[in-house]
Order: structure tokens, then C-alpha cells, then sequence
């Protein structure tokens, strides 16, 4: 996983709630094993009714295109647990989402490929949102996960929470298979324990 | 110390912690599906890692197979290549596969229960976020994302962080022609789309004690339509009468000694919860989606909101739903023409679910004009349904009478609807475009769609059914 430590870049505001991953990466009509996630993002909001591409998406607009950060409301990522709306957003360089509050899945899919979630109370977001909106992407954010904080135009420093171990995840690009292979002995003997106390749990197979 | 049904699970299920804190809860049966398993076998591949345990974990043919009579790999173009790379990374890794024309294929959150794949006081895990369906026999499952399912097929655990607990008691009894699928949208607008977050959700009370398995299965299906990854229903004696006999379930005296475990899953007298809600469904009526997220609901009888009456956060929400589904502020949605009716999907897609639509059916016909689709939730079901005379029924009526997947819940399968057509269906998202470009879904009960697409407008079954509409 590639590690997160710090990132600067401009911040784009896509100001509304419970954005969901069929919107954030939606099913398009001809799909393949290697999808493009790059044109998958936000693909039929990019797009008006006649497929032509619609001048007032957030992303579409010339000052975000280059947007690494996506600055967003409550619950960003409701619905179905495709990882591609992760890969959409990495494909796209944005590595950062500022939400008030992120949906479950979502958020663990995040942790897996190093973009990083944060998430500001409401006092925070309602600054941070105010100054992304004013400075409307002519100036850079810098998001720094070592501090915990996000730095930029139009006032000072905004401290961010996020689980230590979310934190050290990121920082370090760990391969969580890897964090929990260390405990394949723990597992093994959980199946031993199982395999005497409720064997049925242990075996699966087709009676007939 | 008083436990709630919820720690008894995640407790026994705890293999130790991880060097982050985080718990490592071992995951008994993993069922895998076409549209990302590839991913997991080509980065274990990639890694050189083997799967841990294929003979826990099964696999199914579901999002992108056609439902189309004599269907092949080739019949939806854009389904073959997952479904070819399904087959071959389940014979590589020994993994039973429930293939395209296998007589069990079907949709996993259907397959897995009703083969007894699945157990009470069992976890479970699907790369999917309806994956708590099985809740409804008292099963602790988790939706992941692909990363997540490689981790489980290298581990068999995952790497989770303790929920909080909360217990939704359903109170009353439901009238005629109202279910769980109602219950449960109901639930949703009262509690909003992330009112479970965080939360694994236990649902109790007479409701639930008077509620058939398949209606439970719904309910919990759609506990991630509040936000909520967990959802089930302590198992009792309906439970285990409905598991009898099913395939893949321990058998002799292990069965006995399974029954005697299961018997004692229940939340202890004076556990804590983090949060309680209870809900009066004794005056429920047919619920159904005016809007464009599973929270924006009314009762049948009901009229669109006026955007006074919606709290001043969702109000924008709401103002483009209005302009999405093209409806206005204050008019009822009975009555509304639809084109499209569909009946299936893991959220009501099992035999009882076709039974109720197939009762409202019988005898009438579809609408003129409007396409209606039944697609069961899985080959057994289908061939149980046809065993009862159910696909006559559908098909004298008008109703495309399909094969089993997960169709046009999604849309992955190229089931669609064209652009503009208004859709009322038993599925469990009616965000935009889902069901096809510019599609305007209303969801509902199996009941309330069967009546719509014969009234060829929104109905309300319970005047269809007495001769009232």
C-alpha cells in the first residue's frame, strides 16, 4: 500500500450528503476485469443528459481538475462496498476526503489503499468548508497526518482526530495481510479450540 | 456480566488482537461472488499467498448473470469475463463454486441460508454490503470490500474494530399485506440513511417473534440501508424448524449438539445497549420510496412532503430528489403510472415473497404497457416455484419470468430499465441511475409491486385485493 504522510494539493468542494458509491463509481453498461477507474469517478455527474460534459460538476471545473483533496458533507460513501470507488479516487490523484462523517465500508476501503479519511466536527468543517469555497482553488491545502493538521489559505491551522492505528496504518503503508499473518499461530489454535467445542463450525460440507 | 447476544458471538469469535488494536474475529463461512472476487485471486497470486481455507468458503455466480431463458457466459457480454475468471480462480483454489448452470446457482445472500451453509451464532462474510441478509437466522455477517475478502481468503479473520450495540424492538403486529419489507423502510426513515452506523443492530420484539424467516432475512438485508454493517435476529424455535434438513448443516448427533448451542443464543435479561429504539408497527400500512435514497419514504397512503415538513439538512436532498423522480411536494404517489414492476433480488427474492406476489397476480393481468419481471433469488427457488405453479402464474399475467440473479437490483447484469421510466421494485437502493440511466426507482414490498403492475400505477394492494381501486 502506498504510504500517506503529507499532501498538498487544491482542495475541491463537492458539498452534500450521503454520496454514495454508485455515484462515487458507478456500474457503467460495458464493464471489464481491468477497469478504467480514472473516467469510472464520478462519471454520469460529470456527464449532462446528452453525454456531453457538464460545466458545473466540481470536478469538471478547470480550477479542480487538478483537485487532490474532495471536501464533502455527512455519511460520504453510503451503500455498496465496491473498493472501486476507492480506485476511482486514487486513479484520479485525490488522496484525501474532509468529510463531517464517512459510512463504514467505505471508510475501510479507504484505510486499505492509503487515501486518507478525515473527518472534522462541525465548528472545523464549517471553517475549513467556508475557506475552501473562498480561496475556490487558486491556493493549495496541505494535509499533514505526522501533525494532524490541515494548513492553507485564509486561517490557521485545523487540528484533525483520527485512531492511532488508523494513523500508523497510513503513515507506514502497512500490508495489513501482513499485520495479521503474524498471528497465524492465534488462528490455528482458535480452530483447534472450535474444531472440539463447536465442530460444526469448523467443517462445511455438503451432506448428500 | 449480562451479555447481549451480539458480544457472545464477537467474543467467541475473537482470535486475539492486532498490534493496532484492532480485533481479529475469525469468519466461519466466506461466500465470494463473480464481480470481485478476481481482484483477491489475482493479488494472492500476485503475493504468493495460498487461501486458508477453501473448504469454508463457496462462491456464486450472481451480479453479472444474464437472467435471460438458456442463458450463457455469453449472454450479457460484459458478465463473461468475471464469470469465466470466478470458475477458474475457484478450481485453482479449490473452492466450491455455485457455476452458472449449477441447479443451487443463485444470489449468495440466498444461496448460503437456504443450503444451511450459513449457521446461527455463525460469522459470515460476502464482498458485499448486503451480506447481513443471513442475520435473519441469527448469523453475525459483515459486508467487505475487496481488500477485506483477500485478507479473509489468506486469513480466514478479520481485522475489525468492536461495534456498538443497539437493539430495535418491534412492537405491535403487522395488518394484512404488510411485511417486513415495510418494517423496515419504515425503520429507515425514521432512523435516517447512517442511523446505524457504527452499530450492530439487534431486532426484537412481537413483531419479530411472529415473523417468518424469509421476512426476517429482508429485514436484516436492509440494515445496511441505515448505515449499519451487522443485523440480525436472535435464532429460536422457527429458526431451527426452518433449518431442518438443509444440506450443508452438521448432521446426526452433531446436529444435536449444534441445536443445544444455538438454543442458548439469545441476549441475557439485562444486557446493555448503546443505543434503543423501539417502533409501533400495529398501524403500519404499505410503506413506499418517493425519493432517491432508501430514508425518503411514505406510506402508501401517504403524500410527497412538502419541503416545510423535511428537517432543513435533507431539505436540498429532497428538492433534487423531487426533480430526479419527477414528482411535486404534496401529491400522493398512489396512482402515479410506472412502466416498469420488478420482483427480486436478495432483499425479496425467496419463495414466500414470490408466493405473496403471485397471490395478488392470480387471475389479473399486467398493465398494458408495462414491463414486469420476476427474477427468484436462486435456481431452487425458481424450481420450487415452478414446482408450485408460480411461473404460470407470472407468465399468464404477463410477467417476464426470469433466471435467478441479482438482475436489476444493480443493473450489473444489463437488466435495466430505459431512460425516464418510473420502476417499482423489491430491491433495496433507489439511488439515481441504479436500475439504468435516468430510471426513477420506487421501492417496496413484493405485495405493492405486484399490485402496481397490474393497476399499471402505484397501488395500494390491500384496495387492489378488495376490489376497492
Amino acid at each position: 500500500m502506498q504510504p500517506f504522510t503529507r499532501h498538498t494539493g487544491i482542495a475541491a468542494p463537492l458539498l452534500k450528503d450521503d454520496v454514495n458509491t454508485d455515484q462515487i463509481a458507478p456500474v457503467l453498461q460495458s464493464r471489464s476485469l481491468k477497469e478504467d477507474y480514472k473516467t469510472m469517478l464520478f462519471h454520469r455527474a460529470r456527464q449532462r443528459e446528452d453525454s456531453s460534459e457538464d460545466p458545473n460538476f466540481v470536478l469538471n471545473k478547470p480550477q479542480f481538475r487538478p483537485a487532490g483533496i474532495l471536501v464533502t458533507g455527512h455519511n460520504f460513501g453510503a451503500g455498496s462496498s465496491r473498493e472501486s470507488a476507492v480506485w476511482s479516487m486514487l486513479a484520479n490523484n485525490i488522496r484525501v476526503i474532509v468529510a463531517r462523517s464517512f459510512a463504514d465500508i467505505f471508510r475501510e476501503n479507504c484505510l486499505q489503499n492509503g487515501l486518507l479519511p478525515v473527518v472534522l466536527e462541525a465548528d472545523d468543517a464549517d471553517a475549513f468548508t467556508a475557506r475552501v469555497v473562498a480561496v475556490d482553488g487558486k491556493a493549495p491545502f496541505t494535509v499533514d497526518l505526522l501533525a494532524q493538521r490541515i494548513a492553507g489559505p485564509g486561517g490557521p491551522d485545523i487540528a484533525f482526530a483520527i485512531a492511532g492505528a488508523d494513523r500508523m496504518r497510513l503513515l507506514e503503508g502497512l500490508d495489513d495481510i501482513g499485520l495479521t499473518l503474524k498471528h497465524m499461530a492465534e488462528i490455528v489454535n482458535w480452530e483447534q479450540r472450535a474444531a472440539a467445542a463447536q465442530p460444526w463450525l469448523q467443517t462445511a460440507r455438503d451432506s448428500r | 456480566m449480562p451479555r447481549t447476544l451480539f458480544d457472545k458471538i464477537w467474543d467467541s469469535h475473537l482470535v486475539g488482537q492486532r498490534a493496532d488494536g484492532r480485533d481479529l474475529i475469525y469468519i466461519d463461512r466466506h461466500v465470494l461472488h463473480e464481480l470481485h472476487a478476481h481482484h483477491a485471486f489475482a493479488q494472492l497470486e500476485k503475493q504468493r499467498r495460498p487461501v486458508h481455507r477453501p473448504d469454508l468458503t463457496f462462491a456464486v455466480q450472481d451480479h453479472t448473470i444474464a437472467t435471460k431463458p438458456g442463458r450463457d457466459d455469453s449472454t450479457n457480454p460484459s458478465g463473461t469475463a468475471f464469470l469465466r475468471a470466478m470458475r477458474e480462480g475457484a478450481r485453482k483454489t479449490g473452492i466450491r463454486l455455485f457455476d452458472i448452470d449449477d441447479p443451487e446457482q443463485g444470489i449468495s445472500h440466498v444461496v448460503a441460508p437456504e443450503l444451511g451453509i450459513v449457521l446461527p451464532g455463525a460469522t459470515h462474510a460476502v464482498p458485499d454490503s448486503h451480506a447481513s441478509t443471513v442475520g435473519g437466522i441469527g448469523a453475525l455477517a459483515f459486508g467487505c470490500g475487496t481488500s477485506e475478502l483477500t485478507h479473509i481468503l489468506a486469513t480466514q479473520v478479520m481485522a475489525l474494530k468492536r461495534p456498538k450495540r443497539m437493539r430495535v424492538r418491534l412492537d405491535g403486529r403487522l395488518g394484512a399485506h404488510v411485511s417486513a419489507k415495510d418494517v423496515a423502510l419504515r425503520l429507515i426513515a425514521e432512523l435516517g440513511v447512517a442511523g446505524a452506523r457504527g452499530y450492530a443492530v439487534e431486532y426484537a420484539g412481537a413483531v419479530i417473534a411472529a415473523m417468518p424467516i424469509e421476512q426476517r432475512m429482508t429485514l436484516c438485508n436492509l440494515n445496511i440501508e441505515m448505515g449499519g454493517r451487522s443485523g440480525f435476529v436472535a435464532p429460536d424455535d422457527a429458526t431451527f424448524a426452518w433449518l431442518v434438513g438443509r444440506p450443508f448443516l452438521p448432521q446426526g448427533a452433531l446436529w444435536d449438539r449444534a441445536l443445544e448451542y444455538w438454543h442458548s443464543l439469545a441476549t441475557d435479561a439485562d444486557a446493555a445497549f448503546d443505543r434503543e429504539v423501539a417502533l409501533d408497527c400495529g398501524t403500519l400500512e404499505p410503506q413506499i420510496t418517493w425519493g432517491t435514497d432508501p430514508s425518503q419514504v411514505v406510506g402508501i397512503s401517504g403524500r410527497v412532503p412538502e419541503p416545510a415538513a423535511i428537517d432543513p439538512s435533507r431539505r436540498a436532498a429532497a428538492e433534487s430528489a423531487f426533480a430526479y423522480m419527477g414528482i411535486k411536494p404534496g401529491m400522493p404517489l398512489a396512482g402515479l403510472p410506472v412502466d416498469r414492476v420488478f420482483i427480486g433480488s436478495c432483499t425479496n427474492s425467496r419463495l414466500p415473497d414470490l408466493e405473496v406476489a403471485a397471490a395478488v397476480v392470480r387471475g389479473r393481468r399486467v398493465a398494458e404497457g408495462v414491463v414486469a419481471m420476476v427474477v427468484p433469488g436462486s435456481t431452487s427457488v425458481k424450481r420450487e416455484a415452478e414446482a408450485a405453479g408460480l411461473d404460470r402464474v407470472f407468465r399468464d399475467a404477463g410477467f417476464v419470468w426470469g433466471e435467478s440473479g441479482c438482475s436489476m437490483c444493480a443493473g450489473s447484469n444489463g437488466d435495466r430499465g430505459e431512460p425516464g421510466e418510473r420502476c417499482v421494485s423489491t430491491t433495496n437502493r433507489n439511488f439515481e441511475n441504479r436500475q439504468g440511466p435516468r430510471v426513477r426507482t420506487h421501492l417496496a414490498s413484493p405485495a405493492t409491486a405486484a399490485a402496481t403492475a397490474i393497476a399499471g400505477r402505484i397501488a395500494d394492494v390491500r384496495q387492489l385485493l378488495s376490489g376497492v381501486a
